[in-house]
């Protein structure tokens, strides 16, 4: 696999706008290319080369196009933006929007990521080995449909908004989230192996929660069904089984209504 | 013989009072008293009179001193500050009309700024919301001649909108609420006894932040489920007497506030609000509608939803519109540092922003557009006094249930005094000299 390093030359005054750094723009570009790819700092256009020195080689296709980002990249807004293949490795921290809209290809962060990272993605992976800002896999404002596929792994803390409007997909959080996981969510799983606050689950028609610690308030609207033993990402355990949110609306399934379903571990 | 001119509009909250009565001197100058407004809209009209106005406009020296300069000195620094910044700032908008509103979006895309309006601090969650959801409203008439079960949710229009319970919502007698406040049943959410709580038929005095919880027992209340024993500090049966007594109106009203719009959850919170008065219209009518604020915040979000499809929190930066609270809003561009200039207008987020957000304010270089010396005028470069819009300049506002009014010109400017649309037509002239495209 082709691979192509950036290495970050100077910390931008503003913050900088590269949904360019992407597999999917940079697969079949020279060095000299991809240095002439236009970064935005407010207004101003400027050149990818002005902030980063470009090194290796690039894919003929994005699905062979590896990209590396060393340096200080905690300023830089939109990397891996709608990238559909390929891989993006992040050394360190990263602006918004990380991953946002992907729908194939991972990328991996060895360090945090800001707000908004993995908004309304449809496919691929993004792995965060540090922490993750608010709307995680969320929808973008105003649409219904936020994470609808792949998957995304925190091994730290992640904010609030998680997986607003999600329709599919999984979100793992290794750590504690902040107020509303799963706000309106009409599908997929999300996993949160530390405490959440409260409304977890608020609004929600459909999908499921799993938490294993401690849930601050519980939300009026979920009815505890049964005890199950289940596996949920390599973890045998007990869980109580919640369903809810009861005074959403609800479709029905061979006559059955279907509920979201919160799982809290013993 | 003090000459009276009546039907006036009065400009301070989202009220929009039509109904002042103005006594000026016999030369018509001078402003003697205010009739039918409230203390604060009265003291607006009053304070235009001040004789410690400024008339012209002044920059801030490097000693920290004030030394007045021209409007055109002014036009100057403002259009070569905007074109020079890669990303300014032009806040505020919400104290003016809305062609004052229109002609800066033409001056905020030249320049490719972020705009934003007070919304961003108040009720910009509900537009969010509004967006997620949709939103059953009215008009405030409909509920002064129809609304027998109004909610006042985190808000206190006893202290912050004076008259829109005699005017609107709980006095008036209506076409079909004839007995006045007697035909209506009062429901107040706050967590403190305010003054509007004192004056309810129920008071939910819940636990603070547990709006979100409490409005989710609502509509399991309303649909006949199972509650927990009690919610965010409120006992079941509470909750299902509220309920039923909204389903039992024959017209019910949600007004809310800052309360809920800036508490923990925000937008959240609004959305399930939404969604209560979605459930109720499966048994009676119902609607919701948000205390705003200033004058004309409303109008600023419809100047700019049909300029530019967002109604606040507009990047333009990039020669198109994009809209993402939490990423182009004001305190979130001021704190993380990525606006090199700060515009205001009929706004004061020196006294409304976070002191980071306001040092931050005094560290870029900054202009501020308001008749009055505020905290923020304090802390810019350049402070440009203009004509009090619905005092000295006539100019459409929009009521805060979206109901657009003309208001009226009751006394003139001082001479030689600018308005908030020319001063941004002479800066928008400028601009397009200076970029060339004029």
């Amino acid at each position: 696999m082709a691979k192509i390093t950036l290495t970050a030359t100077k910390t931008p005054e503003l913050r900088l706008e590269a949904e360019n750094i992407s597999p999917d723009i940079f697969a079949g570009k020279s060095v000299a290319e991809i240095a002439q790819l236009h970064v935005f700092v407010g207004k101003e256009s400027q050149k990818l080369g002005d902030y980063f020195e470009v090194a290796g080689e690039s894919g003929s296709t994005a699905a062979n196009t590896t990209i590396v980002i060393n340096g200080d990249v905690s300023r830089v807004k939109y990397i891996g933006m709608k990238m559909t293949d390929g891989e993006v490795i992040i050394n360190g921290d990263a602006d918004m929007y990380v991953g946002a809209w992907m729908s194939g290809g991972k990328i991996t962060a060895n360090g945090s990521v800001d707000a908004f990272s993995g908004l309304g993605m449809t496919g691929g992976e993004l792995t965060v080995k540090g922490n993750a800002g608010n709307y995680l896999g969320a929808a973008y404002r105003g649409d219904w449909r936020g994470m609808q596929g792949g998957i995304i792994r925190v091994s730290g803390n992640a904010g609030s908004d998680i997986g607003t409007f999600m329709r599919g997909g999984t979100i793992i959080i290794g750590g504690n989230v902040d107020v509303h996981v799963g706000t309106h969510m009409e599908g997929g799983t999300i996993i949160v192996k530390g405490d959440a606050k409260s409304r977890v689950g608020g609004q929600m028609v459909k999908g499921e929660i799993y938490v294993f610690g401690d849930i601050e308030v519980m939300m009026p609207g979920f009815q505890y069904r049964k005890d199950v033993d289940i596996e949920v990402d390599g973890t045998e355990g007990s869980f109580a089984l919640y369903e809810g949110d009861i005074g959403e609306r609800h479709g029905k399934k061979k006559g059955e209504t279907i509920y979201g379903q919160l799982y809290m571990k013993y | 013989m003090a000459k009276i001119v009546t039907d006036v509009v009065c400009p301070f909250c989202g009220t929009l009072c039509d109904d002042l009565e103005v006594a000026l001197d016999d030369s018509g100058e001078k402003i003697l008293e205010v009739y039918n407004a409230c203390a604060i809209g009265a003291t607006k009209f009053l304070h235009s009179q001040a004789e410690d106005r400024l008339t012209r406009p002044r920059m801030k020296q490097e000693d920290g001193s004030w030394k007045d300069v021209t409007y055109d000195e002014a036009v100057e620094y403002t259009a070569k500050m905007l074109v020079d910044a890669k990303k300014p700032l032009m806040y505020g908008w919400s104290s003016t009309s809305c062609s004052a509103q229109s002609i800066g979006s033409e001056l905020g895309e030249e320049v490719g700024a972020c705009m934003d309006n007070t919304a961003t601090v108040c009720h910009g969650s509900t537009l969010i919301a509004v967006q997620d959801v949709g939103v059953p409203s009215a008009t405030l008439g409909e509920i002064a001649n129809r609304a027998d079960r109004v909610v006042f949710w985190g808000c206190n229009p006893a202290h912050a909108h004076p008259r829109h319970m005699s005017r609107y919502s709980i006095f008036p007698r209506g076409f079909f609420t004839g007995k006045g406040s007697k035909s209506r049943k009062m429901v107040v959410v706050d967590p403190r006894k305010t003054d509007t709580a004192k004056m309810a038929d129920i008071h939910l005095q819940l636990e603070q932040g547990r709006d979100y919880e409490l409005l989710s027992a609502i509509r399991i209340a309303i649909r006949g489920e199972k509650l927990p024993e009690t919610v965010a500090g409120i006992p079941a049966k509470t909750i299902k007497e509220v309920a039923d007594t909204l389903k039992s109106g024959r017209f019910s009203v949600i007004f809310f506030g800052m309360g809920v719009t800036h508490s923990l959850g925000k937008n959240h919170n609004i959305d399930i609000a939404i969604a209560v008065t979605r459930d109720l219209n499966d048994y009676t009518k119902a609607a919701i509608i948000p205390m705003r604020g200033h004058y004309n915040v409303t109008g600023s979000g419809q100047v700019w939803g049909w300029q530019f499809g967002y109604p606040f929190c507009l990047d333009l930066s990039r020669g198109f519109p994009r809209y993402n609270p939490g990423d182009s809003s004001s305190n979130d561009l001021l704190i993380r540092d990525e606006v090199d200039a700060v515009f205001t207008l009929g706004s004061d987020p020196g006294a409304h922003f976070p002191v980071g957000s306001v040092k931050k304010i005094a560290q870029l270089p900054s202009v501020c557009i308001d008749p009055h010396i505020t905290p923020t005028s304090a802390v810019s470069k350049l402070h440009v006094p203009v004509a009090f819009v619905g005092v000295e300049v006539g100019g459409c506002a929009y009521r805060m249930d979206n109901v657009p009014i003309e208001t009226r010109k009751v006394v003139e400017p001082p001479e030689g005094m600018l308005t908030d649309e020319e001063f941004l037509a002479k800066v928008l002239d400028r601009v397009k000299k200076i970029k060339g495209v004029a």
